[in-house]
């Protein structure tokens, strides 16, 4: 009995009128935790009952406190007949299973009905008291701790980062079984919700478990996800990176808050040499459609220059039958080629490579020094059929609350619910082995996704291959590391973009250039990378976001006839994608993209392809060249001319980018560069691949000779159109800026004024004669309004940046679209902005002498760092010099966001405690960034992790699809809202909606909708405020009357 | 290509202040976005008419789910769903309590009733004032009288804590409910040249001095309704003009003093006994619920064109009202002094505040 949960009833408001005759409610609350259930007194004849229950105590295993949620049901009493069911509120209670989170829950929650949306408000107060279990064979992890943030998370340091953690669990999906015929839909989505709330809490212990045996007490980057395979079953399946946090306490002010991982830190570091289960369990190829594709049809990996020679690659396709990727072809070629090379490697001091089976971090942002070398992205999909996933004795025992319980699958003998975990399986190694062509150890901003349509699937993985150091990545004794570390000597500015594979045995042709920052080791000509722009990138200008929109057709087919044809289509898709991207990034006349992400959408009829990312200038590459177009009739004159007005345009569009992203890198002369640079061969040469019978092109000369220009050949109206597409790309109105990353280069003084929102658009395309450029058009435009739509909603925010803009397309039907955004827009101060250079660096310096966490400062630590003050080639000081007015690591900028303070601790204390008092509501922001702009962290009270189903059966009378979603994402951000007000906290950060699956359907009036997102809860404290309380804790603590201002 | 599903949902609920007016202003969907493509908002931000479209829409959706709480503001102060700062929620409050100048001549001192409601179209198409709009309007007005109505305690404080508006906007609300509950007649021809500001200030001298209220403060109804007890006194001034001896020396007194001070002392005198006979007659009138409607309708006829057709100054008409209520102290045989401050007093800063053209 390691826990007792109480719970205490206080009060209701604005309750629904259930009896029509009095215009009144007798309401009563059933408060139910595992089986035990308590009901408090009815109290009649209100619409604000006061209850105030007594505490209601269950006493319960820390396994069930991690996966059940405590349920409040509010209920209408009546006397004669059935009681009515007012609402429910479920309410995750992990946050206090752990030490340094929330101690109590209470305040008010929306009641919520899955049928009628918020009705009224119940204010509650839980509290648990833990019992300590010395158990070791325990089944529960409580204790450890998750984020969403994709970085360190702000107060804590990170001593130690073990790797990737991941675990699925596997059920029938309510929806589809046998009893739903006979149940109510309120009942049906109740029980949804309520198998879905058990299946991420069971599977967040699971991982806990894991985490605790590879002695890690956090998981940082947590992604919960959920697979609704319809027939097939629900599949909630999660993946993060484990490490040891050590919470950042002053001691020297207060002694006392640091507590927690000390014990983790002192027990010697026995890595498990295969912590993750299911690795070994044997792929069922029957049903497995993995696509496969002709080496002949080449196209070049996201990180690869745009030298794609295509006679290098192979005529034998050694890739096929496992999954692809970009620049699968070269995969063969890899293995050929790199083999030697990276066993060398392998055996040098990158030992942890050895140790994990994925060495994954689904990091995003790292502690300085921790990234050596990018080396690129890899990526791979896979096209699956679903399959029910089998448990007959599993049906019919739904009335049964027990038997929700889940299905533990590693316990089945059946292999079928196996496969989930073999695919999965399958696609890390794949992207594993990518990451060592690369001649990368480990893979950064790892993330998996889904696609689901009927019962095919695609699952996808990306990230970035990387050469991280090691110190992070064992218990090192951080003295020691310091010197061992940045045993290469890179220059912390463009370290990281420098290629960590053999230039001799170049995994794929790419166009090498000594760094233009320090001269001392080569750079591609272009960088892609899935993580956020590293601190200490040194930038020039602006960054923007861009992205890449296609549409392919598809016939409609069944099963594997339609996985085969999926399978197909998706290498063209990839190259395409590819090919938009490098236009759109040459056009903008940037170099590098972060925070890639491409989203392949599977319909019944179409594939969908979106990859978003943002576009910046790396001091550290080369220039990009210009595009140049080619025409394909050359006798034509009239044909010329427009070939030579396109490219007037296109040029024009260059220079008005490199104007508005401020992109004005310094001129080198040519002597300057110490090294010389290889021989001129930069035609380069993209193909359309369009058709099949594409090889003919490959005949045709396109070196014309310019240096860095990029040859786009117009040879048909298709290519035309897109020549045409890549101009209609309309840049944001002034005043506006966009990206898709934390933080945006170039800016850096940003307000308090945030506007966290989401926006979806449902498009429906007429059906006549559907074409792929049409549709192409089509996407293209919804997407560009969608944009412009949030342009103009936003305009009294300018001037203003759109932070982390989120977009997911879904098929839901034939001939219908479905893009949501969800982004933040952050107000920044535009007459700071020209000084600011300057002024962050000193604040840092100073604030850095009373600070002694190295943790907190990541541009001074590598400023103060000896190894910069070594002496560099005259060349490089030049450059220095030159860059320093224009380049500036973005980290001096990201200073000014988060001012880390030692007062944190003592004001924490206060803000944990709810106001309930409070006549007006709290506030409560939210972001999709890991940090509030203007105000620091001070404490994370827990994960925030919900799922809601509304249905309604009278869609017209609630305003239409529109009028319905409106209000229920409203809801849904209302009660996210609730939680984390309850929890004390008054902000959200790392916010995801994660799925937003809407059904309509207009002719029965009837619409579904589920959503589910997630968070951490956290307590920020303005900055301003800091600074005015003195550095004593004491006066932080005599000053409880503050608190009540933190939210405003 | 149709949207058929356009939503924004921000977490702090975005508000455009100028669409919320359009739609206060009961415009449709169409002609709001034809009215902000007039102002030029499309030269300003370069967006196009179907940004335009989509947001009005975004918006009037919100308004339309704000609706319900703005009919008990307390709600919208203390609900969860949608996120929106404090000055912002007041700003939606105020503004969606505010009432258009003409819509409420048209309805002040009417019934609150559905045949009232009924009427609302020809008031529409008499103002220029949307249909959508005058609803609004009159069930801001029935909503508030409704709740009011039978409470407790100062009619002006009891709006402003249930609905949360502004002082003014309160004191509005209590001279629309005073107005309503004893039906004063205000939209005869003859009226038409007071505004509702003279009104709402009649209102406010009449609940001050004439309600219960004024004289206990702790009952029922206490400044909705007329002091019974009080209007059934108002009968013993007759003496005043009955009396004939009183109504002579009563004229004596004021000549005196006027003499000299007044422009129009021999208009003045030659109209004394008209004017006192018709001021007190309302007085003693005032018990009937008839005479009570009549109440503006009497001041204009009875007072207020006889000066003006003899060309008084708003100086004259103080000067007198001011000589005429002191006067009578000094009458030996008049014996209702306090009765008489405290009809008078009312009746001379509503004449005061009438008297204009």
């Amino acid at each position: 009995m390691p826990g007792k949960l109480k719970v205490k009833i206080v009060a209701g408001r604005h309750l629904p009128v259930m009896d029509r005759a009095s215009d009144l409610t007798d309401a009563f609350v059933e408060v139910k935790f595992g089986n035990t259930t308590f009901k408090t007194d009815v109290y009649p004849k209100s619409l604000n009952p006061q209850w105030n229950s007594e505490w209601f105590k269950f006493e319960v295993d820390d396994e069930d406190l991690q996966d059940e949620p405590l349920q409040i049901t509010v209920l209408d009493h009546d006397t004669y007949s059935a009681n009515d069911a007012i609402g429910k509120v479920y309410i995750d209670i992990d946050p206090l299973l752990y030490s340094e989170a929330a101690t109590v829950i209470s305040g008010w929650f929306p009641i919520y009905d899955t049928i009628h949306g918020i009705r009224g408000e119940i204010n509650v107060v839980v509290k648990v008291d833990l019992f300590n279990d010395l158990n070791r064979f325990r089944q529960s992890s409580c204790g450890v701790k998750f984020f969403c943030t994709t970085s360190i998370p702000k107060c804590y340091r990170a001593v130690v980062i073990h790797g990737f953690v991941e675990e699925l669990v596997v059920n029938e999906d309510p929806e589809y079984q046998w009893i739903d015929r006979i149940r109510t839909p309120r009942a049906s989505n109740e029980a949804r919700q309520r198998l879905i709330s058990l299946m991420s809490g069971e599977l967040q212990r699971k991982i806990g478990l894991k985490v605790l045996e590879m002695r890690g007490n956090a998981v940082v980057g947590y992604l919960q996800c959920f697979d609704l395979e319809g027939e097939s079953g629900l599949v909630v399946r999660a993946i993060g990176t484990v490490c040891t946090l050590d919470k950042i306490s002053n001691t020297a002010f207060l002694p006392a808050c640091n507590s927690p991982s000390k014990e983790m830190k002192e027990i010697p570091f026995n890595e498990d040499p295969n912590p993750n289960t299911h690795s070994s369990g044997p792929s069922t190829p029957l049903k497995n459609q993995t696509y496969s594709f002709s080496p002949s049809k080449s196209y070049s990996r996201q990180s690869s220059s745009s030298d794609t020679d295509l006679s290098l690659t192979p005529k034998t396709g050694m890739g096929s039958g496992s999954a692809g990727k970009e620049g699968g072809p070269f995969k063969a070629l890899l293995r050929q080629q790199t083999q030697t090379a990276l066993e060398q490697r392998e055996g040098s001091p990158h030992r942890f490579c050895r140790r994990r089976e994925f060495p994954f971090f689904t990091l995003t942002a790292f502690p300085p020094g921790f990234l050596v070398h990018v080396g690129g992205v890899v990526s791979a999909r896979s096209v699956k059929l679903l399959d029910r996933i089998h448990n007959p004795a599993f049906v019919g025992i739904m009335g049964n609350t027990r038997s929700y319980k889940l299905l533990d699958w590693n316990s089945f003998n059946s292999d079928e619910p196996e496969t989930r975990d073999a695919w999965w399986a399958e696609i890390r190694q794949e992207i594993k082995s990518h990451a060592k062509a690369l001649g990368c150890h480990a893979v950064v901003g790892y993330s998996e996704s889904t696609s689901i349509c009927e019962e095919v699937c695609i699952l996808s993985a990306s990230g970035t291959a990387a050469v991280l150091n090691p110190r992070f990545l064992q218990d090192g004794t951080m003295e020691g590391c310091l010197e061992q570390r940045l045993e290469e000597t890179s220059p912390p500015g463009c370290g990281f973009c420098h290629i960590p594979y053999d230039e001799l045995n170049m995994p794929f042709p790419a166009h090498l250039i000594y760094c233009y920052n320090c001269r001392k080791q080569k750079v591609p000509d272009v960088l892609f990378t899935t993580i956020d722009l590293p601190a200490e990138a040194m930038v020039i200008g602006k960054g923007c976001l861009i992205q890449a929109r296609l549409c392919r057709l598809k016939k409609k087919a069944q099963a594997e006839a339609n996985a085969t044809s999926i399978s197909n289509l998706l290498p063209f898709m990839e190259y395409e994608v590819h090919t938009q991207l490098m236009n759109k990034l040459k056009l903008k006349g940037m170099n590098a993209l972060f925070g890639l992400r491409i989203q392949i959408t599977v319909g019944e009829n179409m594939l969908m392809g979106l990859a978003s990312a943002t576009g910046v200038y790396l001091t550290a590459l080369p220039t990009p060249g210009g595009i140049q177009i080619a025409g394909k009739t050359p006798n034509d004159g009239a044909y010329e001319q427009h070939v030579s007005h396109m490219q007037k345009k296109i040029n024009d569009t260059i220079a008005k980018n490199k104007e508005l992203y401020e992109i004005n890198p310094p001129e080198i002369p040519e002597e300057i560069i110490g090294s010389p640079f290889p021989e001129p061969r930069q035609r380069s040469r993209l193909l359309r691949s369009q058709s099949e019978s594409s090889d003919e092109v490959m005949e045709l000369d396109l070196s014309h000779g310019k240096k860095d220009a990029f040859v786009l050949e117009i040879d048909d109206t298709d290519a035309m159109e897109d020549v045409h597409s890549l101009l209609t790309d309309v840049p944001p109105p002034p005043g506006f800026y966009s990206c898709n990353t934390e933080i945006m280069p170039g800016i850096n003084n940003w307000t308090s004024d945030i506007q966290m929102f989401t926006s979806v658009r449902v498009s429906r395309l007429s059906n006549i004669n559907l074409t792929n450029q049409t549709l192409n058009k089509n996407f293209n435009d919804l997407c560009e309004n969608l944009l412009k739509s949030l342009y103009f909603k936003l305009r009294s925010m300018i001037p203003c940046c759109l932070c982390h803009v989120n977009f997911t397309v879904a098929l839901p039907e034939d001939e219908v679209i479905q893009v949501t955004v969800t982004a933040v827009a952050i107000t920044f101060d535009k007459h700071q902005a020209l000084q600011t250079s300057r002024v962050p660096v000193e604040k840092t310096l100073q604030r850095a002498s009373t600070d002694n966490e190295e943790q907190l400062q990541f541009p001074l630590e590598l400023c103060s760092d000896p190894l910069v003050s070594q002496p560099f080639s005259p060349a490089k000081e030049v450059l220095e010099n030159a860059s320093s007015h224009t380049g500036v690591p973005a980290a001096q900028r990201a200073a000014s966001l988060d001012k880390a303070s030692p007062l944190a601790e003592g004001h924490l204390r206060h803000r944990s405690v709810p106001s309930c008092t409070n006549s007006t509501v709290s506030v409560v922001k939210m972001t999709p960034l890991s940090f509030i702009p203007g105000a620091k962290i001070t404490k994370y009270l827990g994960i925030i992790n919900m799922f809601f189903i509304r249905e309604t059966t009278s869609l017209r009378e609630e305003g239409g699809v529109s009028g319905f979603l409106h209000a229920f994402i409203a809801e849904v951000f209302a009660m996210v809202r609730a939680h984390v007000a309850a929890l004390g906290g008054n902000a959200v950060v790392s916010y995801i909606m994660k799925q937003c699956v809407f059904m309509e359907n207009p002719n029965k009036n009837q619409a579904q909708c589920l959503i589910n997102v997630s968070g951490d809860a956290v307590i920020v404290v303005r900055e301003s405020e800091l600074e005015m309380v003195p550095v004593q804790p004491s006066t932080a603590v005599s000053q409880p009357a503050s608190a009540g201002d933190v939210t405003t | 290509m149709t949207n058929d599903l356009d939503i924004f949902v921000g977490n702090t609920t975005l508000i455009d202040e100028e669409v919320y007016q359009l739609w206060l202003d009961g415009y449709s969907v169409s002609d709001a976005v034809s009215l902000r493509l007039r102002s030029g908002i499309l030269e300003q931000t370069g967006a196009t008419v179907d940004v335009l479209q989509s947001d009005t829409m975004d918006h009037y959706r919100t308004f339309h789910m704000l609706e319900r709480l703005l009919h008990t503001p307390s709600k919208l102060i203390h609900q969860l769903h949608f996120q929106i700062p404090p000055s912002r929620q007041a700003m939606l409050i105020e503004r969606y309590y505010a009432f258009d100048e003409a819509f409420v001549r048209e309805v002040l001192g009417k019934k609150l009733s559905k045949g009232t409601k009924k009427d609302l179209d020809d008031v529409s198409s008499k103002t220029g004032i949307t249909l959508k709009s005058c609803r609004r309007q009159f069930d801001n007005f029935k909503r508030v009288f409704k709740v009011v109505e039978e409470m407790r305690g100062s009619l002006v404080e009891n709006i402003q804590q249930h609905f949360l508006l502004s002082d003014r906007l309160a004191r509005d609300y209590a001279a629309i409910v005073f107005f309503a509950n004893s039906r004063f007649e205000t939209g005869k021809k003859k009226l038409q040249f007071l505004t509702f500001e003279d009104f709402a200030y009649c209102a406010e001298q009449m609940i001050q001095n004439w309600t219960l209220g004024a004289v206990d403060s702790n009952v029922d109804d206490m400044d909705v309704d007329l002091d019974k007890e009080f209007l059934q006194e108002l009968k013993e001034l007759k003496v005043l003009i009955a009396d004939k001896d009183l109504l002579d020396l009563h004229k004596s007194l004021v000549c005196t003093s006027l003499r000299g001070k007044i422009s129009v002392y021999n208009e003045m005198e030659a109209n004394f006994k008209n004017l006192s006979r018709a001021l007190v007659n309302m007085a003693s009138k005032l018990i009937h619920t008839k005479d009570v409607r009549d109440f503006f309708i009497d001041l204009v006829e009875k007072f207020i064109e006889p000066c003006k057709s003899d060309k008084w100054t708003l100086n004259d008409v103080r000067l007198f009202l001011t000589q005429y209520t002191t006067s009578a102290h000094t009458l030996d045989a008049f014996r209702h002094q306090a009765l008489w401050d405290r009809y008078m007093s009312t009746i001379k800063s509503c004449l005061l505040k009438m008297y204009h053209d």
